[in-house]
């Protein structure tokens, strides 16, 4: 898988990828059962979830591809998952009835021992150490 | 489920979790021990799998949803395959670690499992 030097699967990055396919695994089997199982509960939640899921896949991807194409998608999908995170995280402090315990992002991912909250910054940060410096000059800063 | 053969696989699955987290760490490269650990964890959880088949027509019904106990046994079930076949493809240090993690999520996926079929808080 990915033994090239221009893909973000290298070193210990290969890790930060196996732990995102198993979140984007376990966050889409879960909302898959609660869609299927009691979708009525909280419908927004739940949808949530589903497009979290989603989202963790396509990172898992992006962070598996080479180009800078798929750099961006990685970064794009990291920042909406940190974005989930806090915002949904917080909302379920405040606002309980609104977020059941039960979603990926809920009280900042506790469901998931908090790696959806952790995963972000580690993925930004392996990003940012991979980032094109000899592609194109003015693409990134 | 039965309760004392799901302590078993835990208990394999975080031993050869935190071993393989280790020997990654300290360098080691997927090799025979890592790798049939990991099987190992596979198999026992396709035991599982025949178990959760056979054991409600023994009258052990899980107390659960059953869709979500399914869903995840099946998902538990691909994990330790794909972490081999990403150590057998990419032989370095990480994908030992990667089998360690895959182990440990599978821990956490049968300790969740056990709850569904056991024990109802909500």
């Amino acid at each position: 898988m990915a033994n090239n030097g221009s893909s973000r699967a290298v070193g210990v990055g290969r890790v930060l990828i196996a732990v995102y396919a198993i979140l984007a695994l376990a966050a889409t089997a879960r909302s898959f059962v609660q869609i299927v199982g009691k979708f009525d509960v909280a419908p927004i939640a739940y949808l949530l979830s589903a497009l979290a899921g989603l989202v963790y896949i396509l990172a898992t991807v992006a962070l598996l591809r080479k180009g800078d194409t798929w750099y961006r998608i990685a970064w794009i999908t990291i920042i909406f998952e940190l974005v989930g995170v806090l915002l949904v995280g917080t909302l379920s402090v405040i606002d309980p009835v609104l977020f059941p315990a039960d979603t990926v992002w809920s009280f900042f991912g506790r469901g998931y021992l908090f790696i959806p909250l952790v995963l972000p910054i580690l993925g930004m940060l392996w990003l940012y150490r991979l980032r094109p410096v000899d592609t194109v000059p003015s693409a990134q800063s | 489920m039965i309760e004392w053969f799901e302590n078993v696989q835990v208990a394999v699955a975080i031993i050869v979790g935190l071993g393989c987290i280790v020997l990654g760490l300290a360098g080691r490269t997927p090799n025979d021990y890592t790798l049939g650990a990991t099987l190992l964890v596979g198999i026992l959880l396709i035991a599982q799998l025949v178990v959760s088949l056979v054991a409600p027509a023994t009258g052990n019904l899980p107390t659960g949803s059953g869709l979500e106990f399914w869903v995840y046994l099946v998902s538990a079930v691909l994990i330790p395959p794909a972490a081999i076949v990403w150590a057998l493809i990419d032989r370095n240090r990480w994908s030992t670690v990667i089998l360690g993690v895959a182990c440990l999520a599978v821990a956490v996926m049968l300790v969740r499992m056990g709850q569904i079929w056991f024990v109802q808080v909500a």
